[in-house]
């Protein structure tokens, strides 16, 4: 746990690593009206953080207009995904951004509740993160008439979660809360209609929330300025992997791979992984690609492969991932990821058959349309990924094809 | 979403009901869509398997059914809906906009065949050796998507252990293809709770507390989870092997009783639709499969009415005439032996509410071994006693150690209606062609008030028919229309029915000994109730506890299963409110074709009495061989 203290964050950066003042993003939302900070978060054109990038503004319009004596705000802080630790960063550094920008959704939709599901792993925060939330009770931060604005409560509660990387999902996520088996639930209906224990419930990552204070300060225009025309604003990437400056680096979305690898200092490697185990592998020929929404979407994680990492056990890596985290309730995810990893257990063996590989990759994309959440919708991606873009590597080293004769087995 | 307090599956398990009504497009309003190019309109809030199904468009299925919440875990029902990048669950979608949708695209046949692939591939066994050969919804899949080959591989191993523990329900989790019918059955519909996946990922898997054996858990052998397992994963303890063998055995004396409920559903095994009653053909059938008597279970179905009744009379006289402030009131059944346990379990505190008087299954057994023996000269050892019922539990029943009054085991073997229709079908006949016949005797035909305990409802009309009449001295046709109790008849949940006691009889001569004279019941209003599924007979004990409407009842019938028994674990597969409802139709309907309908007028019953049972109903010989005690079980597992 001690080396997952000590981040090398580089810790400058143009939004969310900027100065910032504890209470002003409350302070300035009591101001407004509930319409005003919507238009405002729509013109920022802020898109939600934890992977999906679903537009913030849109899912908190949908959870105001619901009609319920109860909402909520979950501030999902399960930061599963493998290669992402950005939201650890602002957990430690940074709470008066999450949480005040839980306090703001809460004011804009209406909710009095806001719950933080922490990643079972960084129990280690937990005192502090209580602390802090205590300090901002008596600063009347959070609790009754929030700053003197009448009927305005809200308060928020940490729980934590139990290590299952599906409980990430926002459904999942919410069944868990409910005290229920983490399983992804059919949608529609959403959670913004229909969320925890049946209420219109806001599910945003730490860092869509972090960012909400600092969008209301400088203005959504201010933010929308940055990063590019459909992936505004900056974004937290956690840098893992073959190079000599892993960590956390603020950087505007459409910066290229490359520019970001000679950040680290990474200029030799061979391939990137841009999303986590649910993101794909980009190959040294496309490192020209750039990261955001229009081309390489990822809710932070990207880990960096040497020229002597071999591709296929990194693939297995994360076959092996799937298999054991899939929640377990949906055909194409629960037996899909075993017969992937199948697949590079035979390549593995050199006893396969391209017929049955492509096959594989067809049952890929099955898993991608008919996988209930994003778990399944996403393992594949991986799998086609790596396996297409290093070919060579994988199916012209000295592994034979298997290719059969026809003859009898005994 | 309903009020709140209603929610008890999971919201994600929740049909998607619609709760904004101040939309244009109210609750009751309807949408145009789009069927593979046909324009429909359907109601707002109709999921897209309705919208379907109500179109004659086939939509596959797996995980669904009609008695349970939804699921969308199975993802066999996908189809493309314009605009959206992933393929949707027609089961779980609800149209609220006017949208396009594909049932048969390329994308959607093949994400359907591959996901019958991949269950095929972690499927155990092969079709030929299971009990749900062609009678398996996996199979039927296989078929509807062509499978020729194991495109995925094939296991060869079992991966489970079988569970054979429970005398009432086999789990084979090699079969098993996670629709979690069964978890919902048991959580949702029955509300026992045994059953839940367990692990995650490769390795999630249904299980029960700690992995414990089913005949160790809280499992009350409802085999409701049977009924709607798609596969052969869960099926129930077949003892045809044993009772061919005693068929064979011309040492023993084998005689088979059937209740009224199977009779109204096996022809669904033999290709026929739901609703028709064989009772005759299948006495016929039963002679031809070598059983040597077939015995008529309404006619102990007659017999606990006398015997329940009367103990019900004796309850009330004793507290409200003699004061005696132990006598436990409401009086509840004890036919349905899944009830038994779930009330042994969840409600011990109870156990003196339950009638003693034994099911009409183990008052056969019993008199069979003793009545009947000495009657036809045959030693009890030489006889074994078959029980056809719809049911599972009554496996678990009959094996009770303390079923054995007659200084025997009263029943040896308890047969599930599936099963008797096969060893029928083994036997090379063809059930619906064999002529008809009647019972042997001296049990003979049994009356209409026996016929319909196979309904819920059925034993408190049957009671009510009897009381009522013995207690009025007015006939049970003039008391009620052509003698139907309707109010407590139907599906409805619970069922409560106040019956006022304008005037008295004289006491009718087989209760002389008992009660001196029914003075005390003139004015009174006798209440009663009716609950099936044990979800439903929780709510009326939740009542009960808090000492609400349902503690003030006298007499309160619960069945185990929706339906009651024509719903039972043991009937065949596949089950729903339709099914039920039309074994319904032809258990009322025979019924009012029947001579008899009242149970004190069967005449085997009284001649029963005046020959062996001669101290009349609750007598000290009926205590001894009709009536038995429970056990205090309790939830909590050691
Ligand atoms: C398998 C899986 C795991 C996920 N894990 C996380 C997570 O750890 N943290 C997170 O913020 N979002 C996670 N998500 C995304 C959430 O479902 C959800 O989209 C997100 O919390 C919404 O917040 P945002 O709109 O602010 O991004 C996960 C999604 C999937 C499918
Ligand atoms: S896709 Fe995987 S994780 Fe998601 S619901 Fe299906 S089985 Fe569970």
């Amino acid at each position: 746990m001690e080396i997952l203290k000590e981040s090398k964050t580089i810790r400058t950066g143009p939004v969310l690593f900027s100065h910032y003042t504890r209470g002003e993003g409350v302070k300035k939302a009591i101001q407004l009206s509930r319409e005003d900070i919507l238009l405002e978060v729509k013109e920022s054109k802020l898109k939600g953080r934890g992977g999906a990038g679903f537009p913030a503004a849109t899912k908190w319009m949908i959870a105001a207009a619901a009609q319920s004596d109860e909402k909520y705000i979950i501030c999902n802080a399960d930061e599963g995904e493998p290669g992402t630790f950005k939201d650890r960063v602002l957990l430690m550094e940074y709470p008066e951004l999450i949480f005040e920008g839980m306090v703001i959704a809460g004011y804009t939709i209406g909710a009095s509740k806001g719950i933080v599901y922490l990643r079972g792993e960084y129990e280690y925060m937990l005192a502090s993160l209580e602390d802090y939330l205590y300090v901002m009770r008596q600063d009347n931060l959070l609790g009754k008439n929030i700053l003197g604005k009448d009927d305005f409560n809200f308060d928020i509660s940490i729980r934590l979660g139990s290590g299952a990387y599906v409980c990430g999902e926002e459904t999942a996520l919410i069944e868990s809360l409910e005290g229920n088996r983490g399983e992804a639930r059919n949608r529609p209906p959403y959670p913004a209609n229909t969320g925890f224990n049946g209420n219109p419930t806001v599910v945003n990552n730490v860092e869509t929330l972090a960012s909400i204070p600092h969008i209301l300060i400088k203005g959504g225009e201010w933010y929308s300025k940055r990063g590019t025309d459909k992936s505004t604003g900056s974004k937290l990437f956690s840098v893992s992997g073959d190079c000599e400056k892993p960590g956390v680096y603020e950087l505007p979305w459409g910066t290229s791979i490359s520019e970001l690898l000679s950040m680290v200092g990474a200029e030799n490697a061979k391939a990137v992984q841009v999303g986590g185990a649910s993101g794909i592998c980009i190959p040294k020929g496309q490192f020209n690609r750039k990261l955001g929404y229009e081309d390489l979407p990822t809710g932070g994680s990207i880990m960096v492969f040497g020229e002597n990492r071999d591709m296929l056990a990194v693939l297995k890596n994360f076959m092996e991932f799937f298999t054991e985290e899939s929640c377990g309730q949906c055909t194409p995810c629960r037996i899909g990821n075993v017969k992937l990893l199948e697949g590079v257990e035979m390549i593995e063996k050199g006893n396969y058959t391209f017929k049955y590989i492509n096959t594989l990759k067809e049952l890929g994309q099955t898993m991608q349309l008919a996988s209930k959440c994003g778990l399944g919708q996403s393992s594949p991606n991986s799998f086609i990924s790596i396996l297409d873009n290093f070919k060579d590597e994988i199916f012209h080293s000295n592994r034979s094809n298997g290719r059969s004769n026809g003859r009898r087995k005994n | 979403m309903e009020t709140k307090e209603e929610v008890r599956t999971p919201v994600s398990q929740q049909p998607y009901t619609v709760d904004v009504t101040e939309e244009v497009d109210g609750i009751g309003s309807k949408v145009s869509i789009e069927i593979n190019d046909k324009k429909i309109s359907v109601p707002l809030g109709m999921t897209i398997l309705e919208a379907c199904r109500e179109n004659q468009i086939h939509i596959p299925t797996l995980c669904h059914h009609p008695d349970l919440c939804i699921a969308g875990t199975c993802r066999i029902c996908v189809v493309e809906l314009e605009g959206m990048h992933t393929l949707q669950t027609a089961c779980s979608f609800p149209i609220t906009s006017p949208l396009k949708l594909h049932t048969s695209t390329p994308m959607v046949r093949k994400a359907r065949r591959h996901i019958v692939d991949l269950l095929l591939s972690e499927h155990y066994g092969e079709c030929y050796s299971c009990v749900r050969n062609n009678n398996c919804e996996l199979q039927s899949l296989a078929k509807e998507y062509g499978v020729d080959q194991y495109t995925f591989g094939h296991v060869t191993e079992p991966t489970f252990e079988r569970d054979n523990s429970s005398p009432s329900v086999v789990r084979d989790m090699s079969k098993c293809v996670m629709c979690k019918r069964c978890v919902r059955t048991c959580i949702d519909l029955q509300e026992v709770g045994v059953l839940e996946a367990i692990d995650r990922g490769d390795q999630t898997h249904i299980s029960t507390f700690q992995e414990k054996p089913l005949a160790d858990v809280i499992c009350i052998n409802c085999g409701q989870c049977i009924n709607r397992c798609p596969t052969g994963a869960l099926h129930a303890n077949d003892p045809s092997d044993d009772i061919w063998n005693a068929i064979d055995d011309t040492q023993k004396h084998v005689i088979i009783q059937t209740a009224p409920s199977p009779r109204a559903a096996i022809g669904e095994m033999f290709g026929q639709e739901p609703g028709t009653s064989y009772t005759g053909e299948l006495n016929t059938a039963l002679r031809r499969v070598g059983f040597d008597k077939v015995f008529d279970t309404n006619f102990t179905a007659d017999l606990t009415i006398m015997e329940e009744g009367t103990e019900l009379l004796l309850r009330l006289y004793k507290a409200l005439v003699e004061k005696d402030g132990s006598m436990a009131l409401p009086q509840f059944t004890s036919c349905s032996p899944g009830w038994v346990k779930y009330l042994e379990h969840f409600y011990p505190e109870y156990i003196d509410n339950l009638s003693s008087a034994k099911s009409p299954q183990q008052m056969f057994g019993t008199l069979i071994k003793t009545f009947y023996a000495k009657e036809s000269g045959i030693d009890p050892k030489d006889i074994v006693t078959v029980a056809l019922m719809p049911c599972a539990a009554k496996k678990f029943e009959c094996n009770r150690p303390e079923m054995n009054d007659s200084g025997y085991k009263d029943v040896d073997y308890g047969l599930t209606t599936r099963e008797l229709g096969q060893m029928i079908r083994e036997a090379g006949i063809h059930l619906p062609e064999m002529s008809q016949s009647h019972f042997d005797q001296p049990f003979g035909d049994a009356s209409g008030a026996g016929l319909i305990f196979g309904a819920t409802g059925g034993v408190m009309e049957a009671a009510i028919r009897t009381v009522a009449e013995l207690v009025t001295g007015v006939k049970a046709e003039d008391l009620f229309d052509n003698a139907r109790v309707t109010p407590v008849r139907g599906f409805e949940g619970i069922r409560y029915l106040e019956i006022p006691i304008a005037d008295v009889g004289p006491v009718p001569e087989i209760l002389k000994d008992l009660i001196p004279d029914f003075e005390w019941l003139k004015g009174a209003v006798l209440k009663v109730a009716v609950a099936h599924g044990t979800a439903n007979a929780k709510k009326i004990m939740e009542d009960i506890k808090a000492g609400g409407k349902f503690s003030e009842c006298h007499f309160i019938e619960f069945m185990a299963c929706p339906g009651g028994c024509l719903g039972g674990g043991g009937q065949p597969i596949p089950t729903n409110e339709e099914i039920r409802n039309k074994r319904a139709n032809a258990i009322y309907t025979e019924e009012e074709s029947l001579p008899v309908r009242k149970s004190h007028e069967n005449e085997n019953v009284t001649t029963l009495y005046d020959k062996f049972l001669t101290e009349g109903p609750c007598g000290h010989l009926s205590h001894k061989l009709l009536h038995t005690h429970y056990t205090k079980r309790g939830k909590y597992i050691a």
